[in-house]
């Protein structure tokens, strides 16, 4: 395998900065989709090689295409993520000061909901506590807004999440910052936001919602995979991504 | 000193975009603060720092363009010294090799001067477009609107008075004095946004009373758009073939369409 950078690699980099995030069926379409156009040779299964060879011409840059997991649906996603020290510099040509101030007690929000939500109510009060210039009701709304639409959060019912862009990019940043707080999943070891958490005190492991759904499925009983106790949680159904998928 | 912070303000406020014209004027004050070094020069700044901290400069660098370039204006080299290069101005220039080596090689993408007077960048694209390449992204129908306004110009011997362009678009039902649902301002797109993004150039014609104003291709259409394409398509539209436009052909098809006609580089 050669290490070299190809037209059909540039190609591929060149869509993932225009998308930022593809999931795997569209990064499947598009990797072939490159070798075709530049006649070069593509298995199927060498998707992740072929983004691994992106990787080490993008790694002296601080950039990578990462693989994450959608706390919604269990699918997994491509993201074109900075790496940078400061994570939050991306966006700062985009954001004001006190925008991104509020972006973070937002997520600080998140982290600390156990639902891994943050409802707008509590965004819009926490502006009180902002020390850089604070914003009016209508801003927050609109800044909010711009933060779904750059798909940085994602809204369901006046209730915040984090996206799964944001969750990839950021997740070594928040894992930094919120060492106490933060939450891992029991069996992905990824970060987690939206998943159940084990009832027994002494355990209290988290799983994402999808996570569950795929390990208690045909299980009669489900119990937690650490302290063996009852898992008190609804069951979620394994969501099939597109039966395309299996192609 | 106060200046310059009000200028570093202005900068990061989506509205100074809005005022081509002062930001060119600020910036000539600045640019002189610049002196390209001499290749002695860069070449003892270079050994007094190591490889690792050359390469996070450069990387530096190639983010900042990436970033700027998405709103696809041009790049002042004042703007990129003073916020970026910095401390490193000394061995600027191998820095910019640097960028231009990692741009071709990695994103297939190429670092162009477009004004040599007042140094500043833009990024085109070294890549073929590839027709229905849009498979996942949605092509950007505003490209939809200038790939029009670009073939009536070229098929028009590349000048073009504007109440032609107003007058074909309203044929095509986009109409500039309407807000339109998918561009919004019309007008504004046209005359402003592919301006700056020098697409267009959009002059004003002397002594016209009242004011009128030309078109003619920018220099990123020159860069980045094939003429033989547009011909191509052309031809298609009016069921011809694209050779009869005698004139337009030898002229797609002389001019060594800069990065369109050459591949990107393998090496």
């Amino acid at each position: 395998m050669s290490r070299q950078m190809g037209d059909s690699h540039r190609r591929f980099l060149q869509t993932m900065m225009v998308s930022g995030i593809v999931d795997e069926q569209e990064a499947r379409t598009l990797y072939k989709h490159c070798c075709e156009t530049h006649n070069t040779q593509c298995a199927p299964d060498k998707l992740d090689d072929f983004i691994d060879t992106i990787n080490s011409k993008l790694q002296p840059m601080f950039m990578q295409i990462r693989k994450g997991m959608s706390e919604d649906s269990g699918q997994q996603y491509y993201a074109l993520v900075n790496m940078s020290e400061t994570e939050v510099t991306r966006m700062s040509s985009d954001y004001a000061d006190n925008e991104l101030e509020l972006f973070r007690k937002t997520i600080e929000l998140i982290m600390g909901a156990e639902n891994g939500k943050a409802s707008s109510t509590d965004i819009l009060n926490s502006v009180d506590s902002m020390t850089t210039k604070k914003m009016k009701k209508s801003e927050t709304e609109h800044l909010l807004n711009r933060l779904v639409h750059d798909k940085w959060l994602c809204e369901k019912r006046g209730e915040y999440t984090l996206s799964t862009r944001c969750i990839i990019e950021m997740e070594p940043y928040i894992r930094e910052m919120y060492q106490d707080q933060v939450k891992v999943c029991h069996i992905c070891h990824n970060i987690a936001f939206q998943c159940q958490i084990c009832e027994n005190p002494t355990c209290g492991i988290k799983i994402h919602n999808p996570c569950v759904a795929r390990y208690f499925q045909g299980r009669a009983e489900p119990r937690c995979p650490a302290c063996d106790d009852f898992w008190p949680h609804e069951i979620p159904e394994v969501r099939r991504p597109q039966s395309q998928s299996r192609r | 000193m106060t200046q310059r912070r009000r200028l570093s303000n202005t900068q990061n406020s989506p509205q100074s975009r809005q005022q081509p014209g002062t930001l060119m004027a600020q910036e000539e004050d600045d640019d002189s603060t610049f002196t390209q070094p001499s290749t002695s020069q860069v070449q003892r700044g270079l050994e007094k720092l190591t490889p690792a901290q050359v390469e996070q400069k450069t990387a530096e660098v190639v983010q900042y363009f990436l970033v700027k370039d998405q709103k696809k204006i041009p790049i002042r080299r004042a703007d990129l010294v003073k916020h970026v290069v910095k401390d490193y101005r000394n061995i600027y220039p191998e820095i910019i090799k640097r960028a231009e080596r990692t741009f071709d090689q990695v994103f297939g993408l190429k670092l162009v001067e477009i004004d040599t007077k007042s140094h500043s960048y833009i990024l085109i694209n070294k890549m073929e477009p590839v027709v229905g390449a849009s498979i996942i992204n949605p092509t950007n129908p505003k490209m939809g609107l200038l790939f029009v306004i670009l073939s009536i110009i070229f098929m028009k011997g590349g000048l073009v008075r504007e109440n032609l362009i107003w007058s074909t678009l309203k044929k095509l039902r986009v109409d500039p004095g309407e807000k339109h649902e998918e561009f919004g301002d019309v007008r504004k797109v046209v005359t402003d946004e592919f301006v700056r993004q020098r697409y267009l150039e959009y002059v004003r014609i002397p002594h016209t009373e009242p004011v009128e104003h030309e078109f003619r291709w920018g220099q990123r259409a020159d860069k980045e758009v094939s003429k033989a394409k547009i011909l191509e398509f052309m031809g298609q539209l009016h069921e011809q073939d694209p050779q009869s436009w005698s004139q337009q052909y030898r002229e797609a098809h002389s001019t060594p369409s800069s990065s369109q006609a050459s591949t990107s580089s393998q090496r």
